[in-house]
């Protein structure tokens, strides 16, 4: 623990501090542009320059120095007062002054410091460099005059997404960042390089020229379009979201957030269900409530009506269609659409329990079943880490771009009950070893045999649960604490024959199966889900509700309503509680406070925000055998769900990045 | 410095180039110098391995050599590493040829010494012959490049052509360089003033004087 002083403040740093951080914990404001705590150090922008005693008489990057014993730091001397000046003098020298019509503007690193720490004037009046922009995709918009050669994109997409694709050509003043041959960034985390980017050289390209940050009304959310319950911001004006940014968690983001839960914010007013529908000889004409209502309550519901969850629905909508059920005396709640039947009677069986911070450690994983990178782009990010800490993976299931080493144990499931003796090895030797489920394992029903291989492996252990189920839907943890999960899964339902289908927003489920009931959809997007119903209910979107959302973690979060639902759209709940009325149900709750306190009555675990406890992993039941060859659920990254294929930017992502269409740039 | 761009990627650049693989020497060579770096380290061959691949593309194509994109991508796909790495090293290092050359790279020092002892009289001389700055002349001969110091400020002004140095050149002393190159003969490197041997001081040395002609112990003499 060096003890170093910073303008005159002793402190103790950890040991392996910089200068940098030393002076951040003294409460010092270090301006810098390359330097990023998630990214290696680069030292090139020399913007965090501080005097330090003993060293040469000059300044000293900060970010790139180790804080040793004895060091007197000054941060705010007249050397270091000049030192900054200098450097953010030679920055602008290149730096078109082209702010009023920079997307950055407001939220721009390099006005916030030249205003904070520049002089306030250029003493060079040469002509500046003009760089080519470059094209990097249809996500990030490149106007690379304004690059300030920082390298935070370099060092991005080669540490944390893990592929190699933007570099920095030429050199001294014909520096410039680049893809290679300008081909478009293509991995599912490429836009948070707009993010990293301090200048406006790398922005949104769906943004662009959109609004100001200063415009924009910000409401804390969660991301829907994986598992992952990766945090956000939605950021707003009038009744349109215009963009999803991520928020800190270190436990679930870090700070990143995938392309799709960044760019499908633009379906949100696409193909939106904004009047109520009812199917009339096979085609859908428009209606009213009170009409809708009484259709359902024709169909005699009592008893036998059954309730489908879609993957992005919060826990309150699916409580109060519960609530409902329970209310007409049927308990037919499923939420696995795609018809999994696995054991739910344990539900730290099909948990994420390492948690995302915690698989960063593990140093032998066995993936079953899981194109993590499609999956959960961010927990890829995680393994990642672990793979560079040493850890060794495998992998049971077809082959995919891990971006890592990895030892591929072949496609089909039936290997786990004959693994070859170096996984055995590995995973006996090692001290925090690792299994994540698939969803493509789970439905290969190897969940009982990875129970078994938990076991023999001693996944739990003091301080490590290595037994981890990596879901795809964002409402997947919290259906399940809800009882949305029966024993025979959706063909149970399907068996039921029940006069009235629920869909709570279900767009993947097979509705050919429930021929003779009447089938109610109760979602945001005329998607799959609606072009089966036979009765259309609009309702909110994530962004247009107060939820509760469980990640695969089991982590329980609550997201802000961020605008209102167009049209006649209501919010979910309000929707069940009207419907009830009309069925003749009393459900006990009025506003949406009610239901919650009913909500965590039912399961308490949702009251509290974080972790919930799940109890112990449980034994192998020693029945079922995983079999057949795996096929990943995830066909189409950018088009996993509703809102994502209502989205022009995802349907052009999908179009060029995965299918390899060029599409025509408009003529300028 | 002069502006650098690289080789636009065609249809026609991939026939030409995209086959591109080591000859049986070069593969040799390639394999030795591969071996200088510890197991795990092979990227750090790539700057040798980018100059074999120029050299043999001079080779083939009887010129100083440069590199295609194809080639790059080959140097990438042998040493294992992301093709964008690869070509940052060739974008930032000049003496990788990103644009065809001529037979005759012909790269003037223009930095302050030889500037002073008369550099711009030597890119007069061969603007004469034909050469424009970061062009080829149609008989493809020569490439003139204006560059920074090369380090033979001693001897400056200077030249250097392919892989030798010409120093103390005048316009006249160049040309005497340049016409035996035409003429396919390999005239001396170094020094081109008569009498001077390497880069001691052009009217003989001042110090050391006793060793100029035999072996001299100076040690007797310390004061």
């Amino acid at each position: 623990m060096p003890k170093v002083s910073v303008d005159g403040q002793e402190l103790e740093v950890p040991d392996g501090a910089t200068v940098l951080q030393a002076c951040e914990l003294a409460g010092k404001e270090i301006p810098r542009f390359c330097y990023h705590e998630r990214l290696s150090i680069a030292g090139n922008c020399r913007m965090c320059l501080v005097e330090v005693k003993p060293g040469p008489p000059k300044p000293q990057a900060s970010c790139a120095l180790p804080a040793t014993d004895g060091q007197e730091i000054r941060t705010d001397s007249e050397m270091v007062k000049t030192a900054r000046e200098g450097v953010m003098e030679f920055l602008l020298i290149n730096h078109p002054l082209d702010c009023p019509i920079c997307d950055q503007g407001g939220e721009c690193d390099l006005q916030d410091q030249a205003m904070a720490y520049g002089r306030g004037g250029s003493r060079y009046d040469l002509n500046k460099r003009a760089v080519t922009d470059k094209y990097m995709g249809p996500l990030i918009k490149t106007q690379m005059t304004r690059c300030i050669h920082c390298t935070r994109c370099v060092r991005f997409s080669e540490e944390v997404a893990g592929v190699d694709e933007i570099g920095a050509l030429y050199r001294g003043e014909n520096m410039q960042i680049t893809t290679y041959l300008e081909q478009a960034a293509s991995h599912e985390l490429s836009a948070n390089v707009i993010d990293l980017c301090p200048v406006g050289a790398l922005t949104s390209r769906p943004y662009a020229y959109e609004a100001r940050p200063w415009e924009l009304k910000k409401t804390l959310s969660i991301d829907v379009s994986d598992a992952v319950g990766a945090n956000i911001r939605l950021d707003s004006r009038g009744r349109e979201i215009l963009r999803a940014l991520p928020r800190v968690n270190d436990e679930v983001n870090e700070e990143w957030l995938s392309d799709k839960g960044r760019y499908q914010v633009d379906g949100l007013v696409r193909r939106r269900l904004d009047k109520v529908w009812i199917r009339r000889d096979g085609k859908l004409q428009a209606a009213d409530w009170n009409t809708a209502f009484q259709a359902i309550a024709d169909a005699n519901p009592q008893g036998s009506i059954a309730a489908i969850a879609g993957d992005l629905v919060d826990c309150e909508t699916m409580f109060a269609a519960k609530t409902l059920l329970a209310g007409l005396g049927s308990d037919l709640l499923e939420g696995r659409q795609t018809g999994m039947d696995y054991d739910v009677s344990n539900l730290a069986a099909v948990n994420f329990n390492s948690g995302f911070s915690g698989i960063e450690n593990a140093d032998a994983i066995l993936i079953i079943g899981s194109h993590v990178r499609s999956e959960a782009a961010l927990v890829h990010v995680r393994l990642r880490k672990a793979v560079k800490r040493g850890a060794r993976v495998f992998v049971v299931g077809p082959e995919w771009d891990t971006t890592f080493p990895t030892t591929f144990l072949g496609p089909d499931a039936g290997v786990l009950h004959d693994l070859p003796a170096e996984v055995g090895e590995v995973f006996s030797k090692a001290e925090r070893p690792a299994i994540i489920l698939g969803a493509a394992g789970l439905a290969s029903g190897a969940l009982d045999r990875s129970l078994r291989l938990a076991q023999d492996w001693k996944l739990v252990r003091d301080g490590w649960n290595g037994f981890n189920v990596l879901h795809l839907a964002a409402s997947r943890m919290g259906g399940l604490m809800l009882g949305y999960g029966r024993k025979g899964g959706i063909r149970d339902l399907a068996a039921a024959a029940p006069n009235v289908l629920l869909s709570l927003g279900a767009d993947e489920v097979d509705y050919s199966a429930f021929p003779n009931s009447l089938k109610v959809y109760i979602g945001h997007h005329g998607d799959r889900g609606a072009h089966a119903a036979d009765i259309i209910l609009p309702a909110a979107s994530y962004a247009e509700k107060d939820g509760t959302y469980v990640n695969t973690e089991g982590r329980v979060q609550y997201a802000e309503k961020a605008v209102y639902a167009p049209g006649d759209a209501r919010e979910d709940w309000t929707i069940l509680r009207a419907m009830a009325d009309v069925l003749g149900v009393s459900v006990g709750f009025d506003s949406l406070a009610e239901l919650q306190a009913s909500m965590v009555a039912a399961v308490p675990a949702l009251g509290v925000e974080g972790l919930a406890d799940l109890g112990d992993l449980p034994a192998s039941s020693g029945g079922g055998r995983a079999s057949g060859v795996m096929k990943y659920p995830v066909e189409d990254f950018y088009l996993t769900n509703p809102i994502a294929r209502a989205s022009v930017v995802m349907q052009r992502c999908s179009a060029e990045l995965l299918h390899g269409e060029g599409l025509a740039e408009a003529a300028e | 410095m002069a502006e650098r761009n690289i080789a636009p990627d065609t249809p026609e650049l991939r026939a030409r180039w995209g086959e591109f693989a080591w000859t049986q020497e070069n593969a040799a060579l390639a394999k030795n110098i591969v071996a200088r770096y510890p197991e795990g380290r092979q990227k750090s061959a790539v700057m040798p391995f980018l100059d074999l691949a120029q050299r043999q593309v001079g080779a083939e194509t009887q010129t100083q050599g440069w590199l295609p994109l194809p080639v790059i991508e080959f140097v990438a796909r042998e040493l294992d590493l992301p093709i964008i790495r690869v070509l940052e090293v060739a974008t930032f290092y000049t003496m990788y040829n990103l644009v065809p050359v001529g037979r005759f790279h012909v790269q003037v020092c223009g930095t302050t010494p030889c500037m002073l002892r008369g550099s711009d009289a030597i890119l007069e001389g061969c603007y004469e012959r034909g050469m424009r700055k970061g062009h080829t002349t149609d008989d493809g001969m020569w490439t003139l490049t204006e560059v920074e110091c090369m380090g033979n400020c001693a001897t400056a002004p200077m030249a250097q052509i392919n892989d030798g140095n010409y120093e103390d050149l005048t316009p006249e002393r160049l040309d005497a360089v340049l016409d035996a190159l035409a003429r396919g003969e390999h005239p001396k490197e170094g020094t081109q003033l008569p009498g001077r041997h390497t880069s001691e001081p052009a009217d003989g040395p001042t110090t050391l004087v006793a060793m100029k002609t035999e072996n001299h112990d100076y040690r007797g003499e310390w004061a």
